[in-house]
């Protein structure tokens, strides 16, 4: 049994998640809590936001994140291959910046309409 | 003298929700007023996410969930005014604003007071030592970081563990920076458990509880930064001393509201929301006033920031439209046990439609048969369970008028207690 904070709401619910039982999830308010606990064990997973460099407009970066959560363990290779990048206004909220970030089949898209 | 239905001062979340819903309401001439050179306020430089789980149903972060409203705003005919300064307030509804067009009075039927919050600063909290560069804010640090791209500092410690300063340090950490600790006075975070956990675990910064900084070093730049052992009631507990090596001290130690304006023109300010003292449909004293959003009550999240606007700005529309509301013998709301403040303060029922919400913060944390009890004198008159509350996050229930319909205002104030059910 362990004890896992659920980070997929401001409820914070305290999650039990049985690794003897097929990772069943107790003490969770709604359903997604069981697929965070499960994953929280299993392949931790996380949302990545963080900037990119921006040119042509008067605001010098430009908020991107990760459409769906990518493993943990890669965050900070996604940083450094988020430095890298330099994208050019204007720019669309939800517009791909990195398409497949790290293979892992999740794209790394803007958070904000910039002129 | 140009004249609005309503002039919105502040085009963070707060002003966007209110002028929206003041639109919908069938307002048509509505100025939104805003500092900086664009809205969105303070989510432009959040670009965490987790924004919008209530109101939207999905996890946004800062400029998506403000891009919403934004994008709302640019459907109706409200008019902005950007890069400009509101000066000046009158109770009889002028408006000065400085702007790169000049200077300007303007004149409102209404007014929605949206101006939000800034943060507490060092001498806030009175941190001795030298004065060096490199201690700021943790929120103006987001923003050189998120907004300006610079890196704030390399070696890090942060004092305060409310939100703001975890996400900064998952944030520097992410950047580059070592976060040395995460120091709190408490024996818990002041944030969010999940923000314990996804910012401050996940990247195993140290955090540092029962601690505060009790010095700063360094001539030009912060060199060094102490930390000493704090007892049950905060006082310094001698030869606890811990030192850290470190250019930079971010403070996340407290919001207060921008209440400047609200108290030129003689609204009462709450001492201890720090806001505007109002009714049910947040009006403030003054009539056609009203306050919403972190200017009134500082909020942990913007959805609840967004509900409150709304109501503020629909009550705004119902002013300007209907007149002032005839009620006079408002119910009195006040805190009872256990509870630091309610909003709203006052509440006048022959302006309630069906319901009221309440917002409240508890004083300490209460377990799993807690609940929130409201009565006037000895008399119950509601009862709301939950299951935890804590000092940090603030709480809301929803009271029926026919509750409190034919409750006499003569028997004394209705209060608002929080208590530990018994099994």
């Amino acid at each position: 049994m362990t004890d896992v904070i659920c980070i997929v709401c401001p409820n914070s619910c305290r999650l039990k998640v049985d690794e003897k039982n097929d990772y069943k999830v107790t003490g969770n308010a709604c359903e997604r809590g069981v697929s965070y606990g499960r994953d929280e064990l299993l392949n931790p997973i996380r949302v990545l936001t963080t900037t990119v460099r921006l040119t042509g407009s008067e605001e010098c970066r430009c908020p991107v994140r990760t459409r769906a959560p990518i493993p943990r363990a890669k965050l900070m290779d996604a940083m450094s291959a988020i430095a890298a990048v330099s994208v050019a206004a204007p720019v669309t909220s939800g517009q791909v910046i990195i398409p497949d970030l790290l293979g892992t089949g999740v794209d790394l898209i803007a958070t904000r309409t910039m002129n | 003298m140009t004249t609005y239905q309503l002039i919105v001062i502040g085009g963070g979340p707060a002003g966007l929700a209110a002028a929206h819903a003041a639109w919908e309401a069938g307002l048509r001439s509505i100025l939104i007023i805003e500092r900086s050179k664009h809205l969105g306020g303070i989510l432009n430089q959040c670009i965490h996410n987790g924004f919008g789980l209530h109101h939207f149903g999905e996890a946004l972060t800062g400029p998506e969930y403000a891009g919403r409203f934004i994008d709302l705003i640019a459907q109706t005919g409200v008019e902005l005014l950007t890069d400009a300064t509101v000066l000046r307030i009158t109770a009889d509804r002028e408006v000065s604003v400085s702007s790169t067009a000049g200077f300007r009075t303007l004149r409102a039927e209404s007014i929605v007071l949206a101006m939000g919050c800034r943060e507490r600063s060092r001498g806030a909290v009175g941190i001795p030592g030298t004065r060096p560069a490199g201690v700021i804010t943790a929120g103006t640090a987001q923003m050189y970081m998120n907004q300006f791209g610079y890196s704030v500092g390399r070696r890090v410690v942060i004092r305060g563990t409310g939100d703001i300063g975890l996400i900064m340090a998952r944030r520097m950490t992410l950047e580059g920076a070592q976060v040395l600790a995460c120091i709190g006075a408490g024996s818990t975070a002041d944030g969010l458990a999940r923000n314990v956990q996804q910012c401050i675990h996940d990247f195993n910064i140290p955090l540092l509880l029962n601690h505060t900084v009790t010095e700063v070093r360094g001539k030009n730049r912060v060199e060094q930064v102490v930390a000493m052992q704090v007892d049950s009631r905060r006082n310094v507990i001698p030869g606890t001393e811990k030192i850290f090596d470190c250019d930079t001290l971010l403070l996340s130690v407290g919001l207060i509201p921008e209440n400047e304006l609200t108290r030129s023109v003689g609204i009462p300010i709450d001492s201890r929301t720090g806001g505007a003292v109002v009714f049910e449909n947040n009006e403030t004293a003054v009539p056609g006033i009203f306050a919403c959003g972190n200017v009134l009550q500082v909020h942990d999240l913007v959805d609840f920031v967004t509900s409150e606007s709304v109501r503020a700005g629909k009550a705004a529309a119902d002013y300007v439209l209907h007149g002032e509301c005839t009620d006079t013998n408002a119910l009195e709301l006040a805190a009872g046990d256990n509870v630091k403040y309610t909003v709203p303060m006052r509440v006048r029922r022959g302006n309630v439609d069906k319901s009221i919400e309440v917002f409240l913060r508890v004083k300490k944390s209460f377990g799993e048969n807690a609940c929130i009890v409201v009565k006037q004198g000895d008399r119950q008159i509601a009862r709301y369970k939950r299951a935890y509350m804590s000092a940090s996050s603030m709480e809301k229930f929803s009271l029926p008028l026919a509750l409190f319909e034919s409750l006499d205002p003569n028997d004394g104030a209705v209060t608002v207690c929080a208590t530990e059910q018994e099994a």
